[in-house]
């Protein structure tokens, strides 16, 4: 077993989330991150979704979702072969003596997070990394008493020179083509 | 419903979009009359090109009863859907390569051939190769029952040689099927010995269940004709003979006992066989689920592609009485028999009410064992006959087609079967005949689940 991204490329359609959730449902995947937001194409949508999995059944499982009638394009990836992020949330309440605020600072500058907000007697942290980076510094934080915690999902990045663009000019040509013979 | 009122659980709301999501090819809602135009011809378009599937447009009722200037387009064009890739050259290079140094090549076929249209292709490249084929049952009819090279059908209640020989052939050459497990039985076992070359439209199909050495990608038809071609006219007759040395044993161990029984009660077998001679193979043969459905596919002789009509892979009982009626009124023409058993026949018997409506000229055929047969073959031979379940408190299904006003009859001597098959197919206009059949008849050959193809079993 082994960390897949598959990365989606889809029309904006009602119901195509579920289409493509259902693929995985089917073969008893678990998906352990999931994130839909437009792309750089207008009307197109992205989809990143992290799974693991034995590549043979990854491989067979984004060759269904391509095969879905408004997915344009469907991918997978090694960890390798991406860049990717995700985004932490920590909520902390600001009940410290200066010992505790100087250890605080700290570590928010030696795992490079930020403060976003402070208000009524509330810290509210971020820090973007990889799992286990955001696991960390969550780990480091609970003397301080963590009152929410969230991650978002994976976004990644292919490191190929393929661009969305000229995959639909292609797409769109071959379309094309079929009805005219 | 109105679409306002979408989501609220109002009267009769059924999420059919999410309901139909994982059968269909595509689906859609359209909510406004303004769209209805559009999303039917995309409908149609999805549904008909590349690999062909089932679609659904749910149309709320506010947009059934709109206004709208209508216009239909056609629609030629989804963007991000390619029905169909060009077939590349270089891969019926390869692939001729392979099959011209091939001593013992084995083809097998399935529905792709009949949905691009390729019977011809098949049998003018069988020919010339002199490939021995075989085929799953949703290929059936592709190629004539009689023409030299058929050597039957694959899978689990399949031919002794199609299934023994898929373990010893050289090179195995797949057009247009998906390698369903009922006929390939043990994935980890099935052709090891061979290269596998397969012609299949949809990527999606290839290496999910069988991995191929090479895949052609594209249309059958295309594929095919590329391959004509570039093989070598070539007969392999000793790798026949070998076919028909199997053909012989499965004769002796079960054909004629099927076909010619000596026993007193009626067999499934000689039930098909009579209507096959009596429509001389011009019938169109429609099955349901179960021990009839196997035993039609494996003794209906076809002259004519597009003869045999079956759910295939999906096993859906109750599906052949309604889909014999869709078949009789698209080619009222021909004899259309529908095939069932005794089970099957209870899941849509509504349907009668349909034909009486429609006069649809059905011929009707129930091969009544008083089971759901298949299921007691499995609990007989691998659950030491503890019937559960399986056997069938059957209406009177002559008086249940009258009420329907059907003309019917009830059969159970050999003496009278055959007269009763004239007077159905004679008869113009739906008929149904029932057939009492030997109540604990086994279908053979059978590879058990699980097993490989060369672990086919006689008996």
């Amino acid at each position: 077993m082994k960390r897949f991204t598959i990365i989606i490329f889809t029309e904006n359609q009602i119901g195509l989330l579920n289409r493509v959730t259902t693929l995985f449902t089917q073969r008893h995947i678990n998906i352990e991150s999931l994130t839909v937001s437009e792309s750089e194409e207008h009307g197109i949508h992205r989809f990143t979704v992290v799974i693991e999995e034995e590549e043979e059944k990854v491989k067979k499982v984004a060759k269904q979702i391509q095969k879905q009638v408004e997915v344009i394009k469907a991918e997978y990836h090694t960890d390798e072969e991406i860049i990717f992020q995700e985004i932490a949330l920590y909520k902390i309440p600001m009940r410290f003596n200066n010992g505790q605020a100087a250890g605080l600072e700290g570590l928010i500058r030696q795992h490079h997070a930020r403060i976003l907000a402070v208000e009524e007697g509330i810290m509210t942290i971020e820090k973007t990394g990889h799992k286990e980076d955001t696991e960390a510094l969550l780990e480091k934080m609970r003397p301080f008493g963590v009152l929410e915690f969230v991650r978002s999902g994976r976004v990644a990045i292919t490191r190929s020179q393929n661009q969305l663009s000229e995959h639909l000019e292609v797409m769109d040509a071959q379309s094309k083509n079929i009805s005219n013979n | 419903m109105p679409s306002h009122l979408l989501g609220t659980d109002a009267f009769q709301e059924t999420d059919v979009i999410g309901i139909s999501m994982t059968v269909t090819k595509w689906n859609y809602q359209v909510t406004k009359a303004e769209d209805i135009p559009e999303a039917i011809a995309k409908a149609f378009y999805i549904a008909q090109s590349g690999r062909p599937g089932p679609v659904l447009v749910d149309i709320t009722k506010d947009a059934q009863f709109g206004e709208l200037d209508f216009q239909y387009k056609k629609c030629h064009q989804v963007r991000s859907y390619i029905p169909k890739t060009p077939v590349e050259e270089s891969k019926t290079d390869q692939a001729a390569a392979l099959i011209n140094q091939a001593k013992k090549p084995f083809l097998v076929f399935g529905q792709g051939i009949i949905l691009s249209g390729a019977e011809k292709e098949l049998k003018t490249f069988v020919e010339k190769t002199g490939i021995p084929c075989a085929w799953t049952i949703m290929g059936l009819s592709a190629l004539s029952t009689d023409h030299p090279l058929n050597m039957g059908m694959l899978g689990m209640h399949g031919n002794y040689g199609p299934n023994k020989l898929t373990n010893q052939c050289d090179v195995l050459i797949a057009v247009g099927m998906r390698f369903d497990d009922r006929v390939t039985g043990n994935t980890k076992t099935y052709a090891k010995q061979a290269k596998v070359i397969h012609l299949e439209i949809d990527p999606a199909e290839v290496d999910k269940n069988i991995k191929a050495d090479l895949a052609v990608i594209g249309d059958a038809k295309e594929s095919l004709r590329q391959l004509i071609e570039k093989v070598a006219p070539n007969e392999h007759q000793s790798w026949v003979d070998e076919f028909k040395e199997y053909e012989k044993i499965e004769k002796d161990k079960i054909v004629n006992r099927e076909l010619f029984p000596l026993k007193e009660g009626l067999t499934m077998g000689e039930v098909v066989r009579r209507v096959n001679e009596v429509t001389e193979g011009e019938a169109i043969v429609v099955t349901d689920v179960g021990q009839h459905q196997m035993i039609a596919c494996r003794y209906a002789a076809f002259q004519n592609s597009r003869s045999n009509i079956t759910s295939g892979g999906l096993g859906t009982m109750g599906f052949c009485l309604p889909a014999a009626m869709g078949a009789k009124l698209a080619v009222p023409a021909k004899h259309v028999v529908a095939f069932m058993g005794d089970g099957g026949a209870q899941m849509n018997i509504q349907e009668l009410g349909t034909i009486f409506q429609t006069q649809a000229a059905v011929k009707i055929v129930i091969l009544n064992n008083g089971f759901l047969g298949m299921v007691r073959q499995w609990q007989q031979l691998f659950f030491d006959k503890r019937y559960a379940f399986t056997e069938m408190i059957n209406p009177d299904f002559v008086a249940v087609a009258k009420g329907f006003g059907i003309p019917g009859q009830r059969v159970e001597t050999r003496q009278s079967l055959d007269t009763a098959i004239r007077e159905m197919i004679e008869h113009d206009g739906p008929y149904l005949l029932e057939v009492a059949t030997e109540k604990e008849d086994n279908v053979f050959p059978m590879i058990p689940s699980g097993a490989s193809v060369d672990d086919i079993r006689l008996e």
